[in-house]
């Protein structure tokens, strides 16, 4: 190690703590950059990320239809059995029998949010809501059905 | 100039001539030692949980956090709540340690660094015992705590404590050269290892501002040994979080734990109060060479809050190099003790010998 290289040394040394210094300095001195958010005080203008994963919902439009044929791909899926689709034939206006949902059982007790029902959905009949606060004090209340009373499967959905 | 500065030992000689006119002399002398013991440990409490508030706020505040902000107003009342539960819990020694070191070594450790507080002058004429070898003292005696750790990492007859003590000891014996080097230098520039003589020798300027380069190179260097003899992150090799689970005071629990806990902090304030002392001039207002006017105004600020808020300035640095710097590794710890910080004190001392011996600093 020659003398150049050993000061050179210090020097880069010194460099790069001043740099690191200086960020967290900035952070210490700037304090609007916080990130935190003060949970239950702002719990009207709490922002999530987009992706964040609250509990499997089933979105249905003005008329009360979803986008789910019942293929059951979401409950097989499922790691550990937290959905289970009940089906039952229905007759269509050509009078065709045609299989849809019954019940689709939601179990939130048991949902890790893994996302691969999610990601297996054909037809995106499901997604993840942001919604996070299910506490309840009985737990049979997080079972849940998916599906609204009298929901229909939209028109061109197969 | 510096009798303008309130001096505190006119308090403490009426204090005594208060109690001399009432009681004999050796319960004078008992009251006297059972009042500074009372309030060195009430001192010392409430300093960690300031310590300890100010340390989790800083950490929150570089890493774009609140911190505590619920119990109490701002989340002061977090430390109370923190110190509460430890003093509540329960102390477990474990079956296979050595049951009389591993009771003993907490005390070993606080003892010592409640000792060491003893020759620092909080103010002017604030101060404890102000022996003539009070930088020696200091140092010999911080060096003591090291001991403490040993025990506590042997008696808790586990691989993680002992590693964790026996990686604290290397540290802690090859930072104290360096260090002590630096402290060298201040007391070839002021001529005494007194503390209330250093102070004095700052009275036209501090030894930051009056020592040129050198110094500033040896206060550097004395912060860097300083956090290394402290265990803290940048050189918190001792207590590792991620490779020993806490190092040495991994079987320690409640109120033991609570007093290394205690120890750290009080530590920290020590060699930060003798980096202000030696550097920064100790309790001595901002003074610039004669200008009397400007020394004056500077003298109506009360010495003890010159002394808390310089302190407390370096003790803000040291925050500040925990929460941005990673851990170093054990061959990089004594690369830098070795191959650069050493060699540098040492040219460095020569420096400022030769810079005392022809007068060259203000």
């Amino acid at each position: 190690m020659t003398l150049g290289n050993y000061f050179g040394n210090i020097y880069k040394g010194l460099k790069s703590l001043a740099a690191g210094m200086r960020l967290t300095g900035l952070y210490f001195v700037r304090r609007g950059d916080s990130l935190t958010q003060e949970y239950p005080e702002n719990r009207e203008s709490l922002k999530l990320a987009e992706r964040f994963r609250g509990e499997v919902v089933m979105p249905h439009n003005e008329s009360n239809e979803h986008r789910c044929t019942g293929c059951t791909a979401c409950e097989l899926a499922c790691p550990n059995g937290s959905i289970k689709i009940l089906t039952k034939f229905v007759v269509n206006e050509e009078g065709k029998k045609k299989k849809a949902i019954d019940t689709f059982v939601y179990h939130l007790d048991t949902c890790t949010m893994c996302n691969l029902c999610i990601v297996a959905c054909p037809t995106d009949a499901i997604i993840m809501a942001n919604n996070f606060e299910h506490s309840v004090f009985d737990r049979t209340k997080l079972l849940k059905v998916l599906n609204k009373p009298e929901s229909k499967i939209m028109t061109g959905v197969e | 100039m510096i009798l303008s500065i309130y001096n505190f030992t006119s308090l403490t000689d009426k204090f005594h001539g208060f109690l001399s006119a009432h009681l004999s002399d050796g319960i004078v002398l008992a009251t006297e030692l059972i009042v500074t013991g009372l309030l060195v440990i009430t001192f010392v409490a409430v300093l960690a949980m300031v310590l300890i508030y100010l340390e989790r706020k800083v950490a929150a505040y570089m890493q774009l956090r609140l911190g505590p902000n619920r119990v109490g107003i701002y989340g002061t009342g977090q430390v109370v709540a923190d110190v509460l539960k430890l003093v509540l819990k329960e102390g477990i020694t474990p079956d296979g340690a050595d049951k009389l070191m591993f009771n003993l070594a907490p005390y070993v450790v606080l003892s010592t660094c409640m000792m060491a507080l003893a020759p620092i002058a909080f103010g002017n004429g604030l101060v404890l015992w102000d022996l003539n070898i009070g930088v020696l003292y200091i140092t010999s005696i911080t060096s003591l705590g090291v001991i403490g750790i040993l025990i506590a990492g042997w008696s808790s007859n586990n691989k993680y404590s002992m590693l964790g003590a026996m990686r604290s000891g290397a540290q802690i014996v090859s930072y104290e050269l360096s260090a002590g080097l630096c402290i060298i230098s201040i007391v070839v520039l002021s001529g005494s290892m007194q503390i209330s003589d250093i102070v004095n020798s700052q009275a036209d300027g501090w030894w930051i501002f009056k020592g040129h380069i050198p110094v500033i190179i040896a206060f550097v260097i004395f912060i860097i040994a300083a956090t290394a003899e402290l265990n803290r992150a940048p050189f918190d090799l001792a207590e590792a979080e991620s490779e020993l689970t806490a190092g040495f005071h991994t079987e320690y629990s409640g109120m033991k734990f609570a007093m290394f806990f205690l120890a750290e902090y009080i530590n920290m304030f020590v060699l930060c109060a003798m980096a202000a002392t030696l550097f920064l001039g100790g309790w001595m207002p901002f003074h610039i060479g004669h200008w009397t006017a400007f020394n004056n105004v500077m003298d109506y600020i009360p010495s003890p809050l010159w002394f808390f808020g310089k302190t407390f300035f370096i003790i803000f640095i040291i925050m500040w190099f925990r929460w941005t710097f990673p851990r170093l590794r054990v061959d990089q710890l004594l690369d830098l003790e070795w191959k650069y910080l050493l060699p540098i004190s040492m040219v460095n001392l020569l420096a400022i010998a030769l810079m005392n011996i022809l007068g060259w600093h203000f």
